[in-house]
């Protein structure tokens, strides 16, 4: 597969031959690969395009846009109400939290006020969400390490549990569409509650399985600590939030510097890495999923009673004033935040996402200079990208 | 030591193994064709479309064309085309009804708008799964002869939904018949008392108003 390489050719991110020689005035002779956009360990369609010295990544390049589908123009070209269920599409491991920053945006720019018993399941749903996202990731994290599927369906067994829940309350598996402006748009029965309250006592027991099975396993320090360090400097620079963010040591979390929604009343703490490498990446996740544990036992028990929907709430016509919001929380991947105009009429002026995957994407090549091929998978992982929501 | 951080992950892994074997929390799988889970009562699908009468679905169609889920629908999958003529809804007054009424399922994105939007009660999400189909365009077309299903039918996969909404139609229906009712009892009154012309009685104000029906909300 190797093309006619001994002519100097430039660096390109165009399609060509997956592997082929390139020169380099400094290091020499070097291999271009081109990894993706149908590799299994690229978690989706996304190309990195990595130039090899010997087996170190010397140059790497993520190519992005496969998935492109147009996200924003069309939520321009629908109501407001519309493009919720688009944006289900977005991360579509994280509906719930997706539908939430959109809302939180929308109800900025209408000046709706929600309800107390919503707020609390915003909250339960969130949390949820967190779960779920982070269980995924871990699991596929091992996957990336090589450890051939077990991990990765132990954790999934947990995970489909909750998004059994969510089927049963919203109508949908992944694509819940639960957040509307002003309330969410099931009310829990009972049943329900008590059944997710279950799972929820139960899940730290799991995370203890877990954990007695993969955090201590020698192969898995050796392949994770040290590799794919982010000091914060790099990542305060260049925009990276949540656990990324904190792997590396800044106490940053939208929950406690925005205080959006209820969480001031909640009783949890921020899990902060030290060294910024794989291995603290990990940690984050496994300690986040404990202190969402947390909150929702708390959030179970102050539930409180009463209207889930503001009764000024308008399903059909609904029309801001004119103006501009901006809505972010802290999603499972870090700052998910909806920038939107209104002129006044039924649909958006501008739409605009940011999307925490493709900003924490953005350092990809920081993290990997100078570790193989086989460890970029691993920092690729470890970073928790969700091409939906980076290409949009 | 070395390699015991392996050898507890191995334990655990022989634990689930076996308990694989005889622990329901662990025996996740369902074999699927011949075994099937239960379907939770909010799960959605398709929309249909409902219909009062079982033996008459296209005379008995809830929906009156009012086109508000075709401007709403999100990827724009619904086609709507007004009929010319009006025939009597289930309350027995003259509404207008869909001459076509098509879902292109391959564009639909199962979001329920459609439903919230519904000021008729008329669209509701089904819950059929198993829609595969041979062709690309005519089958995955639903037309309105496809789409319309019974009330029963509703109850049946819905049932605290149906109820629900049954309760409401029979609660609005029923105001309407004794405003009608009324309306008619006011202007027979207001033409028996007009001939009189001694009379100084002012005439009922809100006859317009009890007459007209309540728009709906655009």
């Amino acid at each position: 597969m190797i093309g006619q390489g001994s002519a100097p050719a430039p660096f390109s991110s165009l399609p060509g031959p997956t592997v082929r020689a390139v020169h380099d005035q400094f290091h020499g002779d070097l291999l271009e690969v081109s990894m993706g956009p149908q590799h299994p360990s690229t978690h989706g369609v996304f190309r990195m395009v990595a130039t090899l010295d010997g087996e170190q990544i010397v140059k790497l390049k993520p190519v992005f846009g496969y998935l492109h589908r147009n996200h924003e123009k069309i939520a321009e070209n629908t109501t407001y109400l519309g493009s919720m269920p688009y944006t289900d599409r977005l991360d579509y491991l994280c509906s719930m939290s997706t539908n939430w920053a959109y809302a939180l945006a929308v109800e900025k720019l209408s000046g709706q006020a929600v309800p107390e018993r919503a707020q609390y399941l915003r909250i339960i749903m969130a949390e949820l969400t967190r779960i779920v996202n982070h269980a995924c990731l871990v699991g596929f994290l091992f996957n990336d390490l090589g450890t051939s599927f077990t991990p990765l369906l132990y954790a999934f067994r947990e995970r489909e549990k909750i998004i059994d829940l969510f089927e049963s309350l919203s109508g949908s598996r992944m694509m819940c569409n639960y957040q509307r402006f002003g309330g969410c748009r099931v009310d829990p029965t009972p049943e329900w509650l008590k059944a997710a309250s279950t799972l929820v006592d139960g899940f730290p027991r799991f995370l203890d399985e877990y954990e007695t099975m993969l955090t201590g396993n020698e192969i898995m320090l050796a392949r994770t600590q040290g590799i794919g360090r982010l000091d914060p400097q790099h990542a305060i620079n260049a925009g990276i939030t949540g656990p990324v963010l904190r792997a590396s040591g800044v106490d940053y979390d939208i929950r406690k510097v925005d205080a959006y929604g209820f969480y001031p009343r909640f009783n949890f703490r921020v899990p902060l890495g030290s060294h910024g490498d794989t291995y603290d990446r990990y940690m984050m996740r496994i300690l986040e999923m404990r202190e969402s544990v947390k909150i929702l036992q708390q959030a179970f028990k102050e539930l409180p009673e009463g209207p889930i929907m503001d009764p000024k709430a308008k399903i059909r016509g609904f029309r801001p004033k004119a103006g501009e919001a901006y809505g972010r929380l802290e999603g499972p991947k870090g700052e998910l935040g909806f920038y939107l105009i209104s002129d006044g009429s039924p649909n958006p002026y501008r739409y605009r996402v940011r999307p925490p995957s493709l900003i924490n994407l953005t350092l990809l090549e920081e993290m990997c200079l100078g570790h193989t091929i086989a460890d970029s998978v691993v920092i690729l992982g470890s970073i928790d990208i969700v091409l939906g929501e980076v290409d949009r | 030591m070395l390699g015991s951080g392996i050898l507890k992950g191995l334990a655990v892994t022989a634990k689930n193994f076996v308990g694989s074997y005889h622990d329901p929390k662990r025996m996740v799988t369902v074999e699927y064709p011949e075994q099937k889970t239960n379907i939770p009562e909010n799960y959605r699908s398709f929309p249909f479309l409902v219909s009062e009468n079982a033996e008459d679905p296209m005379g008995s169609l809830r929906c009156v064309a009012c086109q508000i889920c075709e401007k709403e629908c999100p990827p724009q999958c619904i086609i709507i085309e007004k009929s010319k003529d009006k025939k009597p809804d289930a309350a027995g007054k003259m509404q207008l009804y869909p001459a076509v009424f098509n879902i292109d399922t391959s564009v639909c994105m199962s979001c329920q708008i459609c439903v919230e939007v519904c000021p008729f009660d008329s669209i509701k999400m089904d819950q059929v799964f198993e829609v595969a189909a041979t062709e690309r365009f005519n089958e995955l077309l639903l037309t309105r002869e496809r789409l319309a299903k019974p009330n029963s039918y509703y109850h049946q996969i819905h049932p605290t939904e149906a109820a629900e909404v049954d309760g409401r139609l029979t609660a609005e229906r029923q105001a309407a018949a004794e405003k009608a009712k009324a309306a008619a009892a006011a202007k027979a009154a207001a033409a028996a008392a007009k001939p009189v012309v001694a009379s100084t009685q002012p005439a009922p104000a809100p006859v317009a108003a009890a007459q007209k029906s309540p728009p709906p909300a655009a």
